[in-house]
């Protein structure tokens, strides 16, 4: 397999599935008292964040301690890098240290990839948000969610499952890598924004486009809905928040539109009374609180895969035993 | 004075000849030539070439001596055969006085490599509000014509409009710098189907196409000289095509990197391929090629841009812009216009030597191959292949496109005068060198 994670255009059907059931695999131990498991004791992972996130980082580091690797939190904040040391030269340092991986968030699209291909480290390399890039373990949480409600079962695929993300499609890292890892999985994307929000030359991506929410909601099976940054309304993206949350924000008016068994999804954080009302984030059918739960557990794969010696291409059942 | 006689050069690509240079001049021309000379060259199958004339390089001196000085970088210039460079005025401080560009004109003569003409800054420190004193700078020792704010786009239309206006009374140019600047803030790349894809900042085709539009009809408007840097897209070839067809008097000129390279190149998310501005489509890439063909684009400019190590081994958004070129233009010439049919020699001498040196109205440089002219030429072996080495540079920096790429070419030799820069395809030390 490959030594890294930077995109989700990385992966193919195939290690997507053995991620998912591997993490269904995973996703078990949290049922238990004791949640630890020994795989990557000895190992040391650091978590590099250039950018902040509460969230991500909680994340990636549960996934860790729970694998019992040795977990080094390495924040630009109060670090060198804030005294202008340069990327190559924190790898460098890092490398001496002795990391087996490297989980990197970095506001610069395209940091991660470099990290992977200099020869700065030989650890792996974690993509955990770059720029307006991607966010590859974001997107395999989502598919892993979707699958648990729409196609359950190890081994299932996404194939047929219309997929709606509205929003901010432009400047999301989470939209770029859910495009990749759902049409491998199958499913079909429609993305929902107002024209400016969506980049030149999305024609060309395996997706649909549609600037009305409602035509598409009846014909939705997950409802992704993604943050829209308030500043974005003064660099004239659209014109007020009011405007924006009128014609691409989920009310529960809208929400009654969706088939029955559609579910409602956001990666976080929530901008309550912009993309999304109160009413739908506090609905049972909105997944929010499940996705982060998902999201150790597929983190944990990811990290077991990557590091516990087995290839994301080996066959799923040794890998699945060995995690037991 | 060194005496030559080189035997047998094509010149221009045509049949074999001899060329007797003495006094600074080609004294003689003719098949078998009955002289004495110093040295003896055997030129067969070289081209001999007009020496290359650059409107566009960066010597990064004063003030970033660790990227490139005038030294180093008219060593680079001669061992891409150019006997004259033009170096814009984005230095620390601002060639925007006529103690700066007098500086950089006597650093040149020094050094004795090439010809360096300074280009002078439009507006005072590049800052696009004042205009820089023009005609201070002409009358100074360095003799500046050309005037470009380069790095930056003189966008004020009542600025530009002046400017062009205001150097006529000296013949000058204004060498515009097309950049929309609203369209291109936090600009990374090239904006289209792959920048989508990897996420980094669009620099809209129409960003560039919008001020050169702007700009040709000023320049009709007042009657003044126009020149287009470093054009990048086909829509602006378009513009400069309609814009000559009216007779207008633009001229343009394009990178030997916008000639073969893309934007497919970023995907890599390495920095060497981070210039400004950016590698297009292969599309761009097909329009230029035709419009140097076809005369549209008058020049090949190398924005030769040397950069430090460390600003290029870094993520992408924090790297500099600009890549090395002269050591490699002729070559990258050789591929995509020679090797291609869409250019013979002539064509190239016209490109990379008369017509620069027309635009920048620079005597002595960019003549014709004949007896009585000055003796600046380059002997060019368009029958070697080899990967490209930085190690192998003259330049200060390594920050090239080409590394471990085969490009056809290489530069035997380059006279400037009548003296040797490059014999052999080594550097001949000179005499004002350090």
């Amino acid at each position: 397999m490959k030594r890294h994670l930077v995109s989700a255009a990385d992966l193919t059907r195939d290690d997507a599935l053995l991620i998912l059931d591997t993490a269904e695999e995973l996703a078990q131990l949290s049922g238990r008292a004791v949640k630890k498991l020994p795989t990557l004791r000895g190992r040391t992972v650091v978590n590099l964040f250039f950018e902040d996130s509460t969230r991500t980082k909680t994340s990636f580091e549960v996934a860790e301690k729970r694998l019992s690797a040795d977990v080094i939190n390495f924040s630009a904040k109060g670090s060198s890098v804030s005294k202008g040391e340069s990327l190559k030269d924190t790898a460098l340092t890092l490398q001496a240290m002795g990391a087996d991986a490297v989980v990197i968030r970095h506001h610069a699209s395209g940091a991660p990839a470099r990290l992977a291909q200099s020869d700065w480290l030989h650890g792996s390399v974690i993509n955990a948000g770059d720029g307006t890039h991607e966010h590859p373990t974001q997107a395999l949480l989502d598919a892993f969610t979707m699958r648990r409600h729409l196609n359950p079962g190890l081994g299932q695929d996404l194939a047929g499952r219309r997929v709606t993300i509205v929003g901010d499609v432009l400047h999301s890292r989470v939209a770029r890598s859910n495009v990749h890892l759902l049409t491998t999985l199958g499913a079909q994307v429609t993305f929902v924004a107002p024209p400016t929000l969506l980049p030149i030359g999305i024609e060309n991506w395996p997706c649909e486009i549609s600037y009305s929410l409602d035509s598409v909601l009846p014909k939705t099976d997950a409802l992704m809905m993604l943050r829209v940054q308030r500043e974005r309304m003064n660099a004239a993206f659209f014109p007020t928040e009011r405007e924006y949350s009128r014609r691409y924000g989920l009310d529960g008016t809208r929400m009654a539109q969706l088939p029955g068994h559609a579910i409602v999804m956001h990666p976080g954080p929530m901008v309550r009374g912009m993309e999304i009302t109160a009413e739908v984030a506090d609905s049972p059918r909105c997944t929010v609180v499940e996705q982060v739960a998902n999201g150790v557990s597929v983190r944990m794969a990811v990290l077991y895969l990557l590091l516990g010696g087995a290839t994301l291409n080996d066959a799923r059942t040794d890998s699945v035993e060995t995690a037991q | 004075m060194t005496t030559y006689l080189i035997r047998n050069a094509q010149i221009l690509g045509g049949a074999p000849q001899d060329l007797h240079l003495a006094d600074g001049v080609i004294k003689a021309i003719g098949t078998d030539l009955a002289v004495e000379a110093d040295i003896e060259i055997d030129a067969r199958g070289l081209i001999a070439l007009p020496g290359l004339v650059d409107l566009h390089t960066h010597l990064r001196e004063p003030g970033r001596e660790d990227a490139e000085t005038v030294l180093t970088g008219t060593q680079a210039a001669a061992m891409g055969g150019f006997t004259a460079v033009h170096a814009m005025a984005n230095t620390t401080p601002v060639a925007d006085t006529a103690g700066v560009v007098e500086q950089v004109w006597r650093l040149g003569q020094e050094a004795g490599y090439c010809d360096v003409q300074p280009v002078g800054a439009v507006t005072i420190g590049l800052g696009g509000k004042k205009l820089a004193e023009l005609g201070a700078m002409h009358e100074s020792a360095a003799n500046v014509r050309v005037f470009s704010d380069d790095g930056k786009c003189v966008d004020d239309a009542v600025l530009m409009r002046r400017a062009l206006e205001y150097v006529k009374a000296f013949d000058g140019v204004v060498a515009q710098h097309a950049q929309e600047p609203r369209l291109t803030e936090g600009a990374q790349m090239n904006e289209g189907q792959v920048s989508g894809e990897l996420g980094l900042g669009g620099w809209p085709a129409v960003a560039e196409e919008s001020i050169i539009a702007r700009d040709v009809l000023l320049a009709a408007h007042v009657g003044s000289r126009l020149h287009v840097c470093h054009v990048s897209t086909a829509g602006s070839v378009e513009i400069i095509r309609w814009a000559k067809a009216k007779g207008w008097d633009v001229t343009a000129e394009v990178t030997p990197h916008h000639l073969l390279l893309t934007d497919e190149l970023v995907r890599s998310y390495d920095p060497v391929y981070k210039v400004n501005p950016p590698l297009r489509t292969a599309e761009d890439v097909q329009a230029l090629r035709k419009a140097l063909a076809d005369g549209t684009i008058d020049a090949v400019a190398t924005d030769h841009a040397p950069h430090p190590d460390e600003d290029k081994d870094c993520e992408w958004a924090v790297a500099a812009m600009g890549m090395v070129g002269l050591e490699t233009a002729l070559s990258v010439v050789q591929q995509t216009m020679v090797d291609t049919g869409l250019l013979n020699w002539e064509g190239v001498a016209d490109r990379m030597s008369h017509r620069p040196a027309r635009i920048g109205r620079l005597a002595g440089q960019g003549r014709p191959v004949s007896v009585g002219e000055p003796a600046n030429l380059v002997l060019f072996d368009p029958a070697y292949r080899g990967a490209v080495n930085p190690d192998s540079f003259a330049t200060r920096s390594r920050n090239t496109p080409y590394k471990g790429l085969d490009l056809p070419g290489r530069v035997h030799a380059t006279f400037l005068r009548g003296r040797a820069t490059v014999l052999a395809g080594e550097l001949a030390e000179q005499g004002g060198a350090a």
